[in-house]
Parts: C-alpha cells; sequence; structure tokens
C-alpha cells in the first residue's frame, strides 16, 4: 500500500471510513473542521450518511440513534463541543452503545483557544457525563498510529458496546505526515446486533434502547454489569510503549504529541548523560499502571509532561502508589513544551549534566 | 331490541369517568357498588338494552378498558 | 355480533402508568390504531422522551428508544438515516419539545426530516410535578408560577405549531384534541395523515395534540376536559397549518 501525505484530520475520516463507519453526524468547531468537511465529500461515495446537526448535542443524539440502530456511527468535535456532547456520551454508555468520538483538544477553560491542548484529560478519563461508566480512550502519537488505531476503536466499541474516543490535540488533527493504510485483522469476534432497533417485522419482540432504570435494585445490577466490562478492559486493552527504560534515573510520563517532544529531549539529556526514560500511555483509560512496573527501584523519580496544568499527574501518582516521587512539568494555552524546557526541568529533578 | 354491547375490562379500569360523559344514550356509569383490583370503582353500563353500539365510550377511554360489539 | 372496537395490537399488554384520566392513554391508543391500521408496526420505530411518557417504550408495540429530555427529535434523525425505509416517529411533551427540545424540533422540521412528532400539549410539566410549561397560560397556576404565570414575568405561551407551520420542511403540521369523541376522531385522522406524509417521503410531520393534566391541574379528569375545552382551544385553536404540497 502506498505511502499517502494527509492532513490529520482527514486521515481519520478516511481512516474511519476504512474502518466501516457509515455515518457521521457533527458539527463545525476550530480546529477539527476538516474532519467534517471530508466526510460531507467522501461519506456520499460509500453510500453512508454526512449530516451537519444543529449542535454538538443534537449531533451526539444523532449518533445515539444511530448506534441504537445498530449502525457503525462517529462524531468528532473540539474541546467546549466534546463538553456539550457529555450527557449523550453517558446515554450511550448506559445503554451499552457502541460508537466512536473524536476529541481534537484545543486550550482552555471556556472559550480558551485553538491551538494543541491536552487539558480534557480528566474530562476523557473521568467521564464529563452522570454516574459511573468508562470511555475505551486512545491517544495516538503521530498519524500512522492513529489510523492504526481507528480500525480496532470502531471494532471495540462494537465488542463491548461501548463508546470509545479518539483523542488528538490540536497538531494530531492540523499537521500532515505520510501515512499507510494498512489490512489488520481484526482482534475481536464481534457478536451480531439483534439488539438494534430495525423494526420487528413481527419476527420478534420490540427491541428497547434505553438507560432508565427507575428501581434501583435494577439500576444497581446494571452498574455492576457495566463494570464487568470495564474491568474486561482494563484487562485486556491497555495499550502503552516503554522507551530508554533501562537503569533510567528518572522516568517522564507523555502522550500524544508531547511524547514525541519529549523523545527528542530524552536524546539530547543521553548525550549528556543523563538517561531518562518514557512511559507513553496510549490508551489513556485504562490507564497503563502495570507500565510502571519497569520503572528502576532506584529511578530518582518520575515525570508528567502534559500540554495542561497537570492532570494526567494524578493518575500517575496513583500509579506510583509512593514508590517514586512524582512531579510535573507543562506548558498550558495551547503554547508548546520544547525539548529544551522538559530538558530543563529533567536537571533541576537530577541534579544537572554529569 | 340493543343494536350493541359494551364490555369493561373491569381490573384495567382507573375509575377516571371519562367514558360516562360520552355516551349518546347515557348509559355509562362507574359502579360504585363494588371496587376493582386497584381499589377504583369500575366503569359498567347496567342498561345494556339501550346500548347503540356507538364506540364513543371506547373512543374516550384512555386505558382500552372496553370492548364494542355491534349487532 | 361483530366487534366493532377493540384494543389495538400496536399497544402492547402493559397497563399505562398514566394518571386516572390522563388523555395521554388516548393519544397512545390512536397511535397505535394508525399504525396497525397502516401496517407498519414491524417497520417502526418510536423515540420516547423525558417527561410523563417517558415509559412509552413499553407501551407502543413496535421497536423503541428512549431519548434524553428533548433529544428525541434528534435520536430519530439518526435513526431515520440509518433505516431511511422505516418509520420513525416521536412522542414528546411539551416541556420536553417546546421548552428544552426546541432546537431539536425547529431542525427537524427545518430539515424537512422524514419523521413523524406527536406533540402532547398539556401546558404544564407532568411528571416532575406540575411545574410551568412554555405552554402554561397566562393566570394558570404551576408549582413555579404559584400566583399563575404573568406576561411580564415570563412571556406568553408558545404556539409551535404556527411556529413551526413558517417552515418549509414542515410538511404536515396539524393542531388537534383529545377532549370528545368527535375530536378524537380528527385526531386519528391527523396522526394518519402525518404518518402517511412520512410514508410518502413528503417531509416533516407534526400533529400537536391537546392534552389534559388532570393530577398538576389539580382538577377531576371530566372538569380537565371542560378546562381542555374553554381555556386551551380558545388560546391554540385546532385546525391545520400546512399540508404536502401547500405553499404557505
Amino acid at each position: 500500500m502506498a505511502k499517502v501525505l494527509m492532513k490529520g484530520n482527514e486521515a481519520i475520516g478516511a481512516a474511519a471510513i476504512r474502518a466501516g463507519c457509515k455515518y457521521f453526524f457533527g458539527y463545525p468547531i476550530t480546529p477539527q473542521n476538516e474532519l467534517p468537511e471530508y466526510m460531507s465529500k467522501e461519506m456520499p461515495k460509500v453510500g453512508g450518511v454526512f449530516l451537519q446537526a444543529e449542535s454538538e448535542v443534537s449531533a451526539i443524539n444523532m449518533v445515539y440513534g444511530a448506534a441504537g440502530a445498530g449502525a457503525r456511527v462517529m462524531t468528532s468535535s473540539s474541546s467546549p463541543g466534546i463538553a456539550l456532547k457529555q450527557e449523550g456520551i453517558t446515554y450511550i454508555a448506559g445503554a451499552e452503545l457502541p460508537c466512536v468520538i473524536v476529541n481534537i483538544v484545543r486550550g482552555g477553560p471556556g472559550l480558551g483557544g485553538i491551538q494543541p491542548a491536552q487539558s480534557d484529560y480528566n474530562q476523557v478519563t473521568r467521564g464529563g457525563g452522570n454516574g459511573d461508566y468508562k470511555l475505551l480512550v486512545y491517544a495516538p502519537a503521530n498519524l500512522q498510529e492513529m489510523v492504526d488505531l481507528m480500525q480496532e476503536a470502531f471494532d471495540a466499541a462494537d465488542y463491548y458496546r461501548n463508546p470509545v474516543m479518539m483523542v488528538g490535540d490540536g497538531m494530531i488533527g492540523q499537521m500532515m505526515e505520510p501515512i499507510e493504510f494498512r489490512e489488520m485483522p481484526s482482534r475481536f469476534e464481534l457478536p451480531g446486533k439483534e439488539w438494534a432497533t430495525t423494526g420487528t417485522k413481527g419476527l420478534r419482540k420490540p427491541n428497547i434502547i434505553n438507560s432508565l432504570a427507575l428501581d434501583p435494585a435494577e439500576l444497581e445490577r446494571h452498574n455492576i454489569h457495566l463494570q464487568a466490562k470495564y474491568d474486561a478492559m482494563k484487562a485486556d486493552e491497555v495499550k502503552y510503549e516503554a522507551y530508554n527504560m533501562e537503569n533510567a534515573e528518572l522516568v517522564i510520563v507523555a502522550y500524544g504529541t508531547t511524547s514525541r517532544i519529549v523523545r527528542n529531549a530524552i536524546i539530547d539529556l543521553k548525550e549528556q548523560g543523563i538517561n531518562v526514560g518514557l512511559i507513553r500511555p496510549i490508551t489513556l483509560w485504562p490507564f497503563p499502571e502495570k507500565a510502571f512496573d519497569l520503572v528502576p527501584k532506584d529511578c530518582k523519580g518520575l515525570l508528567s509532561v502534559e500540554m495542561s496544568m497537570g492532570q494526567m499527574v494524578d493518575d500517575v501518582k496513583i500509579a506510583s502508589n509512593g514508590r517514586w516521587p512524582v512531579h510535573f512539568y507543562g506548558r498550558a494555552g495551547g503554547m508548546i513544551p520544547t525539548p529544551e524546557g522538559v530538558m530543563e526541568k529533567v536537571k533541576a529533578l537530577v541534579g544537572g549534566a554529569k | 331490541m340493543a343494536k350493541g354491547k359494551v364490555t369493561f375490562n373491569e381490573d384495567i379500569c382507573k375509575g377516571c369517568g371519562l367514558c360516562t360523559t360520552a355516551c349518546p344514550v347515557k348509559i355509562v356509569t362507574m359502579d360504585t357498588s363494588k371496587i376493582n383490583i386497584k381499589g377504583f370503582h369500575p366503569a359498567t353500563v347496567f342498561e345494556m338494552d339501550k346500548c347503540i353500539g356507538c364506540a364513543n365510550c371506547a373512543m374516550m377511554c384512555p386505558d382500552s378498558v372496553i370492548t364494542v360489539e355491534r349487532f | 355480533m361483530s366487534v366493532v372496537f377493540k384494543k389495538t395490537s400496536g399497544l402492547t399488554e402493559k397497563e399505562t402508568h398514566y394518571c386516572p384520566g390522563c388523555t395521554h392513554g388516548i393519544i397512545h391508543r390512536l397511535v397505535g390504531e394508525v399504525l396497525e391500521e397502516l401496517d407498519v408496526l414491524g417497520e417502526t420505530i418510536g423515540v420516547a422522551p423525558v417527561g410523563c411518557s417517558v415509559l412509552a417504550y413499553d407501551y407502543f408495540n413496535c421497536d423503541m428508544h428512549e431519548a434524553s429530555h428533548g433529544r428525541a427529535p434528534a435520536v430519530a434523525t439518526g435513526i431515520k438515516r440509518v433505516h431511511p425505509d422505516k418509520v420513525v416517529f416521536t412522542y414528546q411533551g411539551d416541556g420536553d419539545l417546546a421548552s428544552i427540545g426546541t432546537a431539536e424540533i425547529v431542525h427537524v422540521a427545518h430539515r424537512g426530516e422524514k419523521i413523524t412528532t406527536i406533540f402532547v400539549n398539556n401546558a404544564i410539566y407532568g411528571m416532575t410535578g406540575g411545574q410551568m410549561a412554555p405552554t402554561t397560560l397566562i393566570g394558570q397556576r404551576a408549582t413555579t408560577a404559584p400566583l399563575g404565570r404573568t406576561a411580564e414575568h415570563s412571556g406568553m405561551p408558545l404556539r409551535v405549531s404556527e411556529m413551526l407551520a413558517t417552515i418549509d420542511g414542515a410538511a404536515y403540521v396539524e393542531r388537534v384534541s383529545v377532549d370528545t369523541p368527535a375530536n378524537i376522531r380528527k385526531t386519528k385522522k391527523a396522526i394518519k395523515e402525518a404518518f402517511q406524509c412520512q410514508i410518502d417521503r413528503k417531509g416533516f410531520s407534526i400533529v400537536e395534540v391537546l392534552s389534559t393534566c388532570p393530577t398538576n391541574w389539580g382538577m377531576t379528569p371530566i372538569d380537565s376536559l371542560k378546562w381542555l375545552a374553554d381555556n386551551l382551544i380558545p388560546y391554540y385553536p385546532l385546525g391545520n397549518f400546512r399540508r404536502p404540497g401547500e405553499v404557505k
């Protein structure tokens, strides 16, 4: 398969269509506009439907309807738009429906800015909607990884009957990189969708897509059932990358495009005799806690580097569980950390170049 | 000779009385001599011979309690 | 001896939870009868709202989807776009449609979405215990308008059918009432015409049905019918506002 140079947002669209997505409901918001634009051009070519909704609230509820009707369906937005979709997302999780939601994160809070950020970490990993639910959350660091993960995102959504989120920051959406669409066998044995609203045709009892359960005992049973699903995801769906962990005196935790900046800093630091490792979560939820077993016992500490004021750092503390001190370095509002900035922070922690 | 006949699924009736407003020959009434499983006086007809089978009562019923037959 | 009226197969066996005398039950039955008579029950997907009819998914004898408050038209859009050949309807109250869901209902009309909406207007929030709705009349008391609604404080009641009839995509818009057998027959005719408009792919169709709420109006079921006739109908005139092919 030949490599093709594509813009992130469009590569997401292409990958989703290749993964069998036939329905896209979206709404304009920078910096993800190229994705709905791409879908408006390409969906009709594959007999799919692109529809621009009147708001993100409506868009996610169209996704909720289409998913209940048994379709592979997707939406995308950016931070404030994802905030508007939270109620819809918890309904989709509560009703156990599959869909993929792309969040191209921008600076916040409030209207914020349109530059890249990672300040939605808490919202996407802890859930911005009500109730005990989880999303399977992927955070690719480059376009190739994102394209490769898209097939798995739709398959995992169908397998677990749960919304899956693909998180990119503004850079993932806006930059162009050569990518290759590779045929990847599905990891999952996908069940049928006999639960979908397709019309009884007089052959079966009505299907009901619903997340309401007024009887508390019934709702608790439902929550226990959902929790079992999330425990299965924790057991089987964690993805991460560990880099240069051999006798690392400090280990940085970073994801998405930030991890690429950190990688450059690690290479430069090595030349200055400072050996720093990297743990790169690819799934933000479930968080790769086991990766921290790779951290050398005598490591001086962990450093969470994020484009935010510090959100993943809490999960790093949980994963560290007191074994190592945990530090944070970040830029916010759309400012992007530099390798030099990271190196400076590392030196401050490990006591300068050797 | 009655032209119609109505039967009431009494235990479904909520005793709201809407049907009594709709009968053109004024024979639908609430049976205050008994209560149904829900504790309501169910609707009934005592003078069935006057029933003309127009189904107005069934039309007015929110709970599909009434079945109407016509001779 | 022939049966001229019996419970429609468009409804399930489940007894409804509605208060005694609440005319939601009548409207449910009419929708069930129309779907049965059009012989589309096996091809129909209904969307239930949040409100008194939140449990409607247990009552309609077809595939059902429970939407969040106000969003049924968007959910129905998603379903209809996936199954353009199926019959899709929403069943919504006035709190759901005329308040939180106004954007959604305006835009399914605006897009000419080929779905049918059954809009039950009883001028109050029923399920949550009688709060004022955008359709609550001036002077009408509600738990959030204890001294009666005033235009100065919260505006004039919203006439949804007239509003939607200005939108070209709304191919069929009619307001009816279920306070008398005669009006109920007209309501059934309107509901059938609305679903036929969808089946003929003419565009969006909506039937606004004036309905009672004995419990929260604080009246007997029979008095409620009279109050509806004397108060709701004058402010919300019955009739057709738009038919397919008509350019208003």
